[in-house]
């Protein structure tokens, strides 16, 4: 074997009850090496990751360190072989100094006692040794987010880490702190430390990294050195599908058809860090399609949109008037509705009948002198049971009992009978099945056949091309091109979103 | 540069509105300590101040366990009902000597505080459901074993006696005891390994649990810890009064909470001192102090006060939290 191959997972597998979440993924990095390890949403990313570390354990396979056989059942047995782990929610402790956080559970005692004072000269030697000069006994929960990974990082450097797992380190970082994080990268890299490096940011793989592995339905779909890759490759092997597989979209209109009255305009609006000045345009009775990468920006965009954040510049129109939107009640009074990516979190009330989830946001309209008239709250929901087809015994049915596809059914049913005029779908897709997928996709086009427009934000590609009449596709928090109806193909969408150029 | 920074600095040296989180409680107690000094002339006198002091030492250790327990981020309402067991059972076996007698019920208090954690931990039952129904069993045994009858102590055993009604130089031996206590809790907190894990568990459990922090174990220590500092406060109970009273600690499980509040320490766990928890302690005896001195009104004017200031303490916490969170970004 070679010398150099500091982790080797071999063959691993893990189910979980009705998914295969990895069919038998390799994984190699070698010593001193950045391995950037790749994928969509559910392609085994981070599965992979938690068997690497020991939150799961994995069904079959064979994890192999410095040439030794390992198990990492626990975290604390992956820790102790000396692979460490800087999660996306940073897992330190918030009210605790920086230093204490470096060496908690690991203290210096002196006579029993802590030693503070060795502990502060330590952590101390060990940040500036990564180029960071901080006050080690202030509290951690007053630094930003970057320092906060930083002693992270310092964490895993005293517990003499060979391998630091850093699961999409920059996705709160700004420009600045991500070259700092680099840096430090690098400086891992000089003492032979091998990172494993998550990130949905092509400019930053092509950056920091060495080699390259990618993911796709938990399989192995691409290993390769990094200098050997270019970048539209990367993007097919991630989410490119198969030609045959691709419904051509039904119906579309075309540059010069379309209508010029804008339901809604962003202009150069910007939350840092994953929105940085997009201008975008809904057409009245259109469906626009959101195309990029996971972390590209796109949910973030919807939900400025939508009011649910408000943007730190720039302006949005709707009908043409400047609007300011504090608070998603204003964007629903302008005409807007948003059905989010996550439907059990920010969607449905699980415990709720079909018919309260239904007529919640519109509950003001139906009442009556403070009472809510049950008549004509039963015909609106059993006007859209009907015309959506959801699949209920009968509408007093809790939600949580739905399929996912009937889920989302009722929150489209929600918004519908608000009357809007342009409805914002953040992945409408996800978790539901094929049947129920093709009839939601229907159901779109359906609305901008009743002049509704269509925001929809999809990691699909062919869901995109089959509904929408324009995609935008965003990446790194821009706009990085526009595909109208004759021009939207896998090809171009995928160049675009790898080039940044159209 | 240099010269800049260093003048910023020093300006920064003090931090009154840090000062003023941190130290409300103090400042409170100081307000009170004042107030009471001018109003009533008994008041600044060492015959009160002992007294007082002796008042608070048995809601005092009750809070340092109650401290430890909401620090972890849990809450203990059983503590009320192991000081009535604990002082029944104290005065039970009182003619056995002092030895005996402190460490049986202490025993009991351990044994009560290590079936809350194995129920929070193993068990995964929510603190403030397991504790309340802990709360109801002990308090039933505490009336079963007496037969609802107050206890004596034996006379045979003057030592227990003075543990409770004794003086040390002067100063009443409960007094002594307490500030032993707070002192142990503060060094415990901030010096040792086990100190410090409570402060992370409360902090960030999930985290605590991937750095490799026995968290159940911690857990389940602290519980002991309120536990045997319950039953100890109830040991010194029985011997003042002479007797073991299934009523005793009734409602002390929420003035201790009160007082660990008051003192600082957040509910939501993570945050929070010994010294706080102190001055809390001393603000509900002062409080009362001054009532009885008052004389001519209605006694639950105290909870009234004791609600308004807890109210305070939160209000200023959440103030002071939100101007330093807006002051960061």
């Amino acid at each position: 074997m070679d010398e150099r191959i500091l982790l080797h997972m071999k063959n691993i597998s893990k189910n979980f009850p009705g998914v295969k979440a990895l069919k038998g993924v390799d994984l190699e990095v070698k010593k001193g090496e950045v391995h950037a390890l790749m994928g969509e949403n559910g392609a085994g990313k981070s599965t992979l990751i938690k068997v690497l570390t020991g939150v799961h354990v994995e069904d079959s396979g064979e994890i192999y360190f410095e040439g030794k056989q390992i198990f990492t059942n626990t975290t604390l047995q992956a820790q102790k072989c000396g692979i460490s782990t800087i999660y996306q929610e940073l897992d330190l402790i918030p009210e605790l100094s920086i230093c204490e956080n470096v060496f908690l559970g690991r203290e210096i005692m002196k006579n029993g006692m802590i030693d503070w004072r060795a502990t502060e000269e330590k952590a101390k030697a060990i940040l500036l040794d990564m180029g960071i000069k901080v006050d080690v006994k202030g509290v951690l929960s007053q630094q930003s987010t970057a320092i906060q990974q930083m002693v992270s990082i310092a964490r895993a450097i005293s517990i003499n880490a060979r391998l630091v797992v850093m699961d999409e380190p920059t996705s709160s970082l700004d420009e600045k702190e991500v070259k700092v994080l680099f840096n430090v990268i690098k400086k891992l890299k000089a003492q032979d430390i091998s990172v494993i490096f998550i990130s949905h940011r092509l400019d930053e793989i092509f950056e920091i990294c060495d080699a390259i592995t990618i993911l796709k339905d938990g399989e192995r779909v691409g290993y390769s050195a990094i200098k050997d890759i270019t970048k539209l490759q990367l993007v097919s092997m991630m989410i490119g599908r198969d030609a045959s597989k691709i419904v051509s979209r039904k119906k579309s209109y075309s540059k010069d058809k379309m209508s010029n009255e804008n339901i809604i305009e962003t202009r150069n609006i910007v939350r840092e860090p994953k929105v940085r000045g997009i201008d975008i345009e809904v057409k009245k009775g259109e469906v626009l399609g959101l195309a990029g990468l996971l972390g590209a920006g796109r949910t973030e965009l919807a939900r400025l949109i939508f009011g649910a954040d408000a943007p730190q510049s720039g302006d949005i129109y709707i009908n043409g008037k400047k609007v300011k939107l504090n608070l998603p009640k204003d964007a629903i009074k302008a005409g807007l509705g948003f059905c989010p990516e996550d439907r059990k979190v920010e969607g449905i009330i699980p415990h709720m009948s079909v018919k309260e989830n239904i007529t919640l946001a519109m509950l003001p309209r139906l009442t009556k002198m403070g009472v809510v008239s049950k008549k004509e709250q039963e015909k609106i929901v059993n006007k859209y049971i009907e015309a959506l087809k959801i699949k209920t015994p009968h509408m007093n049915q809790a939600v949580r009992n739905l399929s996912g596809g009937n889920q989302q059914k009722v929150i489209l049913a929600r918004w519908l009978c608000m009357n809007p005029e342009l409805l914002i779908l953040d992945e409408p897709t996800r978790g539901i099945d094929v049947g129920a997928k093709t009839e939601i996709l229907d159901l779109i086009e359906k609305l901008a056949e009743d002049n509704i427009s269509v925001l929809m934000v999809s990691s699909e590609i062919e869901e995109l091309m089959h509904a929408c009449d324009r995609i935008a596709v965003i990446r790194d928090g821009k706009k990085a091109g526009e595909l109208y109806a004759e021009e939207i193909g896998e090809e171009a969408i995928m160049n675009s979103i790898a080039e940044g150029g159209k | 540069m240099n010269i800049v920074n260093a003048v910023t600095n020093k300006i920064k040296l003090f931090d009154y509105k840090k000062f003023l989180k941190g130290e409300g409680a103090l400042i409170t107690f100081i307000v009170l300590f004042l107030f009471a000094t001018f109003k009533y002339d008994q008041f600044f006198t060492l015959l009160n101040f002992k007294n007082v002091l002796r008042q608070v030492s048995m809601l005092g250790f009750v809070a340092i366990g109650m401290t430890f327990v909401i620090l972890i981020g849990g809450i203990d309402l059983s503590v009320g009902s192991t000081l009535a067991v604990a002082g029944v059972v104290a005065a039970k076996v009182s003619p056995y000597g002092i030895g005996v007698s402190i460490i049986i019920p202490v025993l009991i208090g351990i044994a009560f505080g290590v079936t809350n954690g194995i129920l929070v931990t193993k068990l995964k039952i929510v603190p403030f459901i397991a504790t309340l129904a802990t709360m109801l069993g002990i308090r039933g045994i505490a009336y079963i074993v007496t037969g609802e009858l107050s206890v004596g102590a034996s006379s045979a055993s003057p030592g227990f006696i003075q543990l409770g009604r004794g003086y040390v130089a002067g100063i009443p031996i409960p007094s002594i005891l307490f500030v032993l206590a707070i002192i142990a809790a503060v060094l415990v907190s901030k010096k040792t390994k086990f100190g410090r894990h409570v402060y992370a568990v409360g902090g960030n459990e999930e985290a605590s649990k991937m750095m490799g922090l026995k968290v159940h174990n911690i857990k389940i220590v602290v519980y002991a810890i309120s536990g045997a500092l319950s039953a100890f406060a109830g040991v010194i109970l029985t011997s003042r009064l002479g007797a073991g009273q299934p009523v005793a600690g009734e409602g002390w499980e929420l003035t201790a909470i009160a007082a660990t509040v008051i003192g600082g320490t957040l509910i939501t766990g993570g945050v929070g001192k010994f010294t706080g928890t102190l001055y809390g302690v001393l603000i509900t005896g002062i409080i009362q102090n001054m009532f009885n001195m008052q004389g001519n009104l209605n006694v639950w004017w105290q909870n009234i006060l004791m609600g308004a200031i807890l109210l305070g303490v939160v209000v200023a916490q959440s103030q002071t939290a939100r101007v330093s969170k807006s002051g960061n970004s």
